[in-house]
């Protein structure tokens, strides 16, 4: 049987994310899926989802939500008071859903991006193999007030000790390990000292493509002949600009790429807000 | 021909291999070898390879506990040269409509370069060009075979909104916009056909290696083309070379 959440308020940039699309890089698609992979991988690890089951992913502002049918949720990302009909619901563990249940969820406390987990994943539209929203891939690029999520309702009505985590809600650390990029070599030593040594700004041009930092870097590199990129990569641009690529990232860019952000250092500044500060650490790969 | 290759970590997960870093026929042809060759020895281990003008980027599932053997491996699989396969190529012919209402940009264009519309148009319908990789947008073909004299620096300020099915020229590039989106190149025609479709498996008719052509065509019929693309009774059919 079909349960249905309907968005009461959409909240802010929100969107289905699952792992996203492999395989489509071919036809110039980006892969997507969720910008604090970690976040979204608690929230279905909970539920005892598989890995791929898909989750709402907000924005500062999370959505106002309703369901129909008994589930279990979990929310997890950004630390938020979280309420079921007014009553105060805890974050990083199950959370039992009846009919009519209303979700609300206050503006977020320390990072930007947070999950809403659902048993066995929002059954939203798959489009190449994926649901994560895309704009020009999926018909919708954020959800909407009114929109309809169904969801398969819950095989097990039993009270059930949901399982526990203890997460870390405190500000993570400034550090953003990050290896030396395929063009990072072209750089001059005052350049590679520059970008190691200095704190980066989060500059407020940031979505889930790319975030903009504020500090310039002087450049004189040229560009590249048009080469792949991947989430992570931070690309200079001709006016000295960097550009950290995020989670909706192109397939292919014309910009040196200078660095390479690990894996977890990717969900770490994705969480990073506007005016923050970063500062780069080179590791060995 | 030997091509000098070189193997380089790009993150946890992924190898980059890089050609020489030029523009050419034969670099795109030793690519597309051997990311078959790489997809056929992996199957499904490797998520995917994306390919550009010379270099591709091996992105495997797993974190590489060890690049020097994997390098050994991809070496021996890209050290076969001159096992090109005998494919025939496939030709797209692409209907473009080279008209001032339909291209923003067509007499500005023609003004810059102190060519005639007519000479526009004759330059960029003669070469056969060849698809060297999608990106970029979602269906945007990167080509190689533009006439020089037709190439024109990219505007300072890209316009918010080129329009689906542009055709347009930037630097020493041209290519078509699939979609709506933002772009910096110079629109100097439209075609009516459908370049991206993500309902489909098969989500873009034109692959790498495939080669283009296109096709001058009136605006009457560059209406008749839309409504039959709109209707889903038109249908782009390849010749093989």
């Amino acid at each position: 049987m079909k349960g249905k959440v309907e968005i009461i308020k959409p909240g802010l940039f929100t969107t289905i994310q699952d792992k996203g699309r492999f395989g489509f890089s071919k036809y110039g698609i980006p892969k997507s899926g969720p910008m604090d992979e970690v976040a979204f991988d608690f929230a279905n690890s909970l539920l005892g989802n598989q890995e791929n089951c898909a989750c709402i992913e907000w924005t500062l502002q999370a959505p106002i939500l309703k369901f129909n049918e008994p589930t279990l949720i979990c929310l997890t990302g950004s630390l938020v008071d979280a309420f079921l009909n007014g009553e105060k619901v805890e974050m990083y563990r199950q959370v039992k859903i009846v009919k009519n249940d209303i979700l609300t969820i206050n503006f977020c406390k320390n990072k930007l991006y947070g999950y809403v987990g659902i048993e066995n994943g929002f059954q939203s539209d798959v489009v190449l193999k994926s649901r994560s929203f895309y704009p020009a891939v999926t018909p919708k690029s954020t959800l909407k007030k009114g929109d309809i999520l169904p969801y398969l309702t819950s095989r097990n009505t039993n009270d059930q000790f949901s399982s526990l985590v203890k997460s870390s809600h405190k500000n993570i650390t400034n550090h953003i390990e990050v290896y030396q990029g395929i063009e990072f070599d072209l750089l001059s030593n005052s350049q590679k000292e520059y970008l190691l040594e200095t704190e980066f700004t989060i500059s407020s041009k940031r979505n889930r493509m790319a975030i903009q930092l504020k500090e310039e870097l002087s450049n004189t590199l040229p560009s590249i002949i048009t080469a792949p990129v991947l989430p992570g990569t931070v690309q200079l641009t001709p006016s000295g600009k960097l550009i950290v690529l995020m989670r909706d990232c192109q397939t292919t860019g014309g910009y040196p790429r200078v660095l390479q952000l690990s894996s977890s250092a990717i969900n770490q500044i994705a969480q990073k807000r506007t005016n923050q500060k970063v500062k780069f650490r080179l590791i060995d790969l | 021909m030997e091509l000098e290759l070189q193997y380089k970590r790009y993150s946890e997960n992924s190898i980059l291999i890089e050609w020489p870093p030029k523009i050419e026929q034969d670099i795109l042809q030793n690519l597309l070898f051997c990311k078959k060759s790489i997809e056929k020895y992996y199957g499904k281990v490797i998520v995917e390879i994306i390919s550009s003008y010379s270099s591709l980027l091996i992105c495997y599932h797993n974190i590489i506990e060890d690049f020097y053997s994997e390098v050994l491996v991809l070496k021996k699989l890209c050290g076969s040269l001159g096992v090109t396969e005998i494919v025939k190529k496939r030709l797209w012919e692409i209907p473009v409509c080279y008209s001032t209402t339909l291209a923003a940009d067509l007499s500005d264009f023609s003004n810059q370069k102190s060519l005639s519309i007519d000479k526009v148009i004759s330059l960029h319908t003669a070469p056969l060009y060849t698809v060297f990789f999608l990106g970029f947008l979602p269906g945007f073909f990167y080509l190689g075979g533009l006439d020089e004299k037709l190439s024109l620096p990219r505007k300072k300020t890209p316009v918010l909104q080129v329009e689906k099915g542009s055709v347009a020229i930037g630097e020493n590039q041209t290519g078509v916009y699939p979609i709506h989106s933002p772009g910096g190149w110079h629109v100097i025609g439209r075609s009516p056909i459908e370049f991206f479709n993500p309902n489909s498996s098969e989500p873009c008719f034109v692959i790498a290696g495939d080669h283009v052509k296109f096709i001058s065509i009136e605006e009457y019929e560059y209406n008749d083309i839309k409504e039959r693309v709109e209707n889903n009774i038109y249908q782009l059919k390849p010749t093989f070379l």
